[in-house]
């Protein structure tokens, strides 16, 4: 049994990048939280390595064949915060359930599971009926999630489903329709929006007409990045974040915080580290050996990096403001663990393929 | 659910196509993304820099001090003197309502004040301290301190304000300081000035405040996002005013205050060799004190409508006929000319007149001198020598004459608010009166009267050439600030021991006009006059002096100086409404000679 688990290693290469990034990422965050912080996140970190080892060693089978239970699972669980859920700021988006866990994180995988769950023995191109069975999925588990309400989470909820159908094959003209319907229905959302995210969104198209309140947050984070300069004002120097004029400096904006004490070098590094990793998993993805373990590890990928574009572009004033952490660096559990574990079903797929080829 | 058969082969080409798409589209996701992150950190990076810097650091004042003011001798005559004021600091307070009411028990305010500072404070920043109120008494410091510990955020603030050690005797040549006016404030570089800095009004504070000033220093102070002070260093240390020394001897300047008893007027002494002025009054002075943090209204009313006139600075600004005490300078302009010569006599029969024409002139001695040649005429002040005299000179030469001694000219004194007179001319009269020049006005020009406005600071600078036989030393108040130069005319020596004499001869002949004032320890040269004031009415004018109520009765002058045969110093004295120069005016000049010479004995 021993033996057996040591047979299953995670890819090196992509456990070397991911283990750089989270090293770099407890560097900025003990420059803007304190060793105490850097204590905590550690010990996340650990507990996610530990958990991506674990996913390694399953079987990709496995997760195939448990697919619809485990969705129905988080599905309960996303109409249990809706009934008897822990309303924090207006929302309603964790469970008490010993620990604090918050469902929505969970479909970021169960979802993308799920939907590549419903190809899995179709022939590619999808049929409309597949398509058809795959958009009653995203909608019923996006649906839950708005509810609490949550636009942002279930947006990107949404996105990593698509993903799914992106990579089955689905032809561009299908995308073309949808990406214009999308755009004619923009009206009809604002309509439904609530009023705190409508500001949100006006305080991204014009941040300097409330400087005190919504946009503060972003007029500060520029400052901090455009203070920062091309080398940056040095680890632990930045004036930005040490007196506090960078709001949620350990979570959302810690790229701010790296912006402004490592320059434009610094976020150079984290975006080729970014930009590896992602080129990884897609090439293990590519390498998969059925549809279901390629469309999930390709939608899982795509999704780490939509993370990436709206924390970079919202701290940086060019997306409107999403409570959307920096993946594997922003101070949190559930985000790392989350990550953590979906990098690990892409190393299983990834070390389960090789030991069958052999 | 998969009716359609699977073709792996061509499944895993449409998958690679999608991936090799999905990476096209990351690729230029970050492009883009990094293009805007050059934009922000290096493209606009100064813009965001300063921002940043805007942000954490607030520069403040560090006030320098006001230079001191001291006399000859190292006297000080205008100090700064600690004051404590309360300040308001909002974000420590606790409970600020209470405390308002709290604090009325130790420090006055009206409810006026009490709404004003609440008013104010909805405006300041809460971190910066609010002056509710300046100039604490010493007991009101000492009661506040009891109590301090329930009163979070009220906060007592030592700061400098301007002491006059004599503020009576130097009101007019010190001046005073008071709170910058906006308008004031408006003309001086903001680099230097705040709002709150005081600011010379009048006198030598106003002429040289900006040496006086200083230049302010800065302090840097970093703050936190909650406006929190982090750290505070002084970037740059202020350079505090230079000090004034005064050529003012203080204790000359207090005699020549008290010599005046009860009159007013004004008495300048003057070193004769430097041109420095040793003292300076204008009576009756006022307490400048009063004036540093804004005078009351009641205050300043009893100031403004004194018949006094305590705020008037006669010494630089009152302007007065020069009456007999001319006469010197008349006499030298004829010797000059050669008009007269030393010699030469006449006959007064006390009243003159010119040739052919039928208006006389009276002596002031009824029946006249009898005859006189210059030394006689100026011993005993002979009116129609000097009109005779007068009018042979002719108004130009006279003019001309008598410009270089600074009549009717600014003497150009290192100080504010000198007034520059009238010297009469033709030209003069033209231009102002739009009138020609009459004979008549040129006989009585002769004694110092008509248009004749000269001030005593005039008077003083011209005694003080006429002592030095034609050198002219610059009258001033800063000391080491000598300029020395000669009279354009020639003048012969024997012509100035003419009029020496004769002045000698005022104190010092049996038949001299000031004879009262003779000292057996020294020789005082001198001329007295009287300067009329108008507004009589035509029986007023034939009324003993004793008769006319104060205000009409005229001005007495007398010029001095001493040692006669060693001038060391003149002085000059205007006791207003003293009706006659030698008995109110001569007096004066005697007490402070005697103050200068019994101090120079020690």
């Amino acid at each position: 049994m021993n033996k057996r688990l040591f047979t299953y290693m995670p890819d090196p290469i992509l456990l070397f990048l991911i283990g750089l990034l989270l090293a770099y990422g407890l560097v900025v965050l003990y420059s803007a939280g304190g060793m105490v912080l850097v204590e905590r996140q550690a010990v996340r970190i650990a507990l996610g390595l530990i958990g991506l080892y674990l996913i390694t060693q399953i079987r990709p089978e496995r997760f195939e064949q448990f697919t619809p239970l485990i969705f129905v699972g988080s599905i309960i669980l996303l109409v249990a915060v809706l009934l008897i859920g822990v309303k924090v700021k207006g929302a309603q988006r964790w469970l008490d359930l010993g620990i604090t866990i918050q469902p929505s994180e969970l479909c970021k995988i169960t979802l993308p599971m799920m939907v590549a769950w419903i190809f899995r023995h179709a022939s590619l191109p999808p049929s409309w009926k597949h398509i058809f069975a795959a958009l009653i999925v995203i909608g019923l588990c996006t649906g839950l999630i708005y509810k609490q309400p949550d636009l942002g989470t279930s947006i990107l909820i949404a996105t990593s489903g698509l993903f799914v159908i992106y990579f089955a094959g689905i032809s561009w003209k299908l995308i073309g329709g949808a990406t214009l319907l999308g755009l004619l229905s923009t009206p009809v959302i604002w309509h439904f929006m609530h009023e705190y995210q409508k500001q949100r969104v006006l305080m991204f198209l014009n941040p300097e007409a409330d400087p005190l309140n919504y946009g503060w947050n972003i007029i500060q984070s520029k400052i901090a990045i455009g203070s920062g300069g091309f080398w940056g004002k040095g680890w632990t120097q930045g004036t930005q974040t040490q007196l506090d004029f960078l709001p949620e400096h350990s979570t959302d904006f810690i790229l701010s915080v790296m912006s402004e004490e490592f320059g434009f070098f610094g976020v150079l590094m984290l975006f080729t580290l970014y930009l590896s990793i992602i080129l990884r998993c897609l090439f293990i993805a590519q390498q998969a050996k059925n549809t279901y373990n390629r469309l999930l590890c390709g939608a899982l990928t795509l999704i780490f990096f939509v993370y990436i574009i709206i924390n970079a572009g919202m701290i940086s004033g060019v997306l409107p403001v999403v409570g959307v952490p920096l993946p594997l660096v922003s101070y949190g559990g559930t985000s790392v663990l989350t990550l953590l574990a979906s990098f690990g079903i892409i190393t299983a797929v990834h070390s389960h393929k090789k030991l069958i080829q052999q | 659910m998969g009716q359609q058969l699977k073709q792996p082969f061509l499944e895993r080409r449409l998958f690679t196509e999608r991936v090799i798409i999905a990476v096209i589209i990351v690729m230029i996701a970050f492009l883009l993304l990094l293009s805007r992150y050059f934009y922000l950190q290096v493209i606009s990076h100064q813009d965001y820099q300063i921002q940043a810097d805007q942000n954490r650091i607030k520069y403040s004042r560090i006030n320098p001090t006001r230079g001191l003011i001291y006399d000859r001798n190292g006297v000080l005559l205008a100090d700064n003197i600690t004051a404590y004021r309360l300040n308001i600091i909002q974000e420590k307070t606790r409970n600020l309502e209470q405390n308002l009411i709290d604090i009325q028990s130790t420090i006055q305010f009206s409810a006026e004040e009490i709404a004003d500072i609440k008013e104010k404070l909805k405006f300041n920043p809460v971190f910066k301290p609010l002056t509710i109120k300046e100039k604490l008494t010493e007991s009101e410091v000492a009661m506040f301190a009891v109590k301090r510990h329930r009163m979070a955020g009220f906060e007592i603030e030592p700061y400098l304000i301007r002491k006059y050690i004599y503020p009576n005797e130097l009101s007019h040549l010190i001046g005073y300081v008071g709170k910058i006016s906006p308008k004031e404030f408006k003309a001086q570089d903001v680099n230097v000035y705040s709002a709150n800095d005081y600011f010379g009004k009048t006198g030598l504070e106003k002429y040289h405040e900006n040496d006086l000033h200083g230049y302010p220093g800065q302090l840097v102070t970093e703050i936190n996002a909650q406006g929190k002070q982090l750290s505070q260093k002084v970037k740059k240390p202020p350079v505090n005013g230079n000090n004034l020394e005064l050529t003012i001897d203080i204790a000359l300047q207090q005699s020549s205050y008290q010599a005046f008893g009860e009159e007013t007027g004004s008495a300048i002494t003057v070193d004769i060799a430097t041109g420095e002025v040793l003292a300076m009054v204008s009576k009756p002075g006022y307490d400048t004190n009063d004036f540093i943090n804004g005078i009351s209204h009641l205050k300043f009313k009893a100031l403004a409508e004194s018949a006094d006139k305590p705020l008037f600075d006669r010494s630089l600004k009152g302007g007065y006929e020069p009456g007999s005490t001319i006469k010197p300078y008349i006499a030298l302009a004829g010797l000059y000319h050669d008009i007269i010569d030393k010699d030469d006599t006449m006959f007064s029969s006390g009243v003159y007149q010119i040739p052919n024409q039928e208006r006389k002139y009276h002596d002031w001695k009824q029946g006249g001198h009898g005859k006189v040649d210059v030394i006689d005429s100026l011993t005993e002040s002979v009116n129609v020598f000097f009109y005779d005299l007068a009018y042979r000179l002719g108004i130009d030469k006279i003019h001309d004459f008598l410009k270089p001694f600074k009549f009717g000219q600014l003497t150009g004194i290192d100080t504010a608010g000198e007034k520059q007179g009238i010297l009469p001319s033709r030209e003069w009269k033209e231009k102002n009166r739009d009138m020609i020049w009459f004979p008549g006005e040129t006989v009585i020009t002769g004694i110092g009267q008509g248009y004749f406005v000269l001030t005593p600071v005039q008077m003083a600078q011209a005694l003080s050439i006429l002592a030095s036989k034609g050198r002219v030393a610059a009258i001033h108040l800063i000391k080491n600030d000598i300029t020395v130069s000669q009279l354009p005319m020639n003048i012969s020596d024997s012509d100035w021991n003419t009029v020496h004499q004769g002045m000698t001869n005022v104190i010092n002949a049996p038949n001299g006009t000031a004879r009262a004032i003779k000292s057996d320890q020294y020789l005082i040269a001198g001329k007295s006059g009287t300067s009329q004031v108008y507004g009589k009415s035509e029986e007023d004018i034939y009324k003993k002096v004793e008769e006319l109520p104060k205000h009409l009765r005229n001005h007495a002058l007398f010029i001095a100086f001493a040692p006669a045969d060693d001038p060391q110093i003149a002085v000059v004295v205007v006791a207003e409404h003293g009706a006659s120069g030698t008995k109110a005016a001569a007096p004066i000049a005697k007490k402070i000679i005697d103050a200068y010479m019994s101090q120079a004995d020690e």
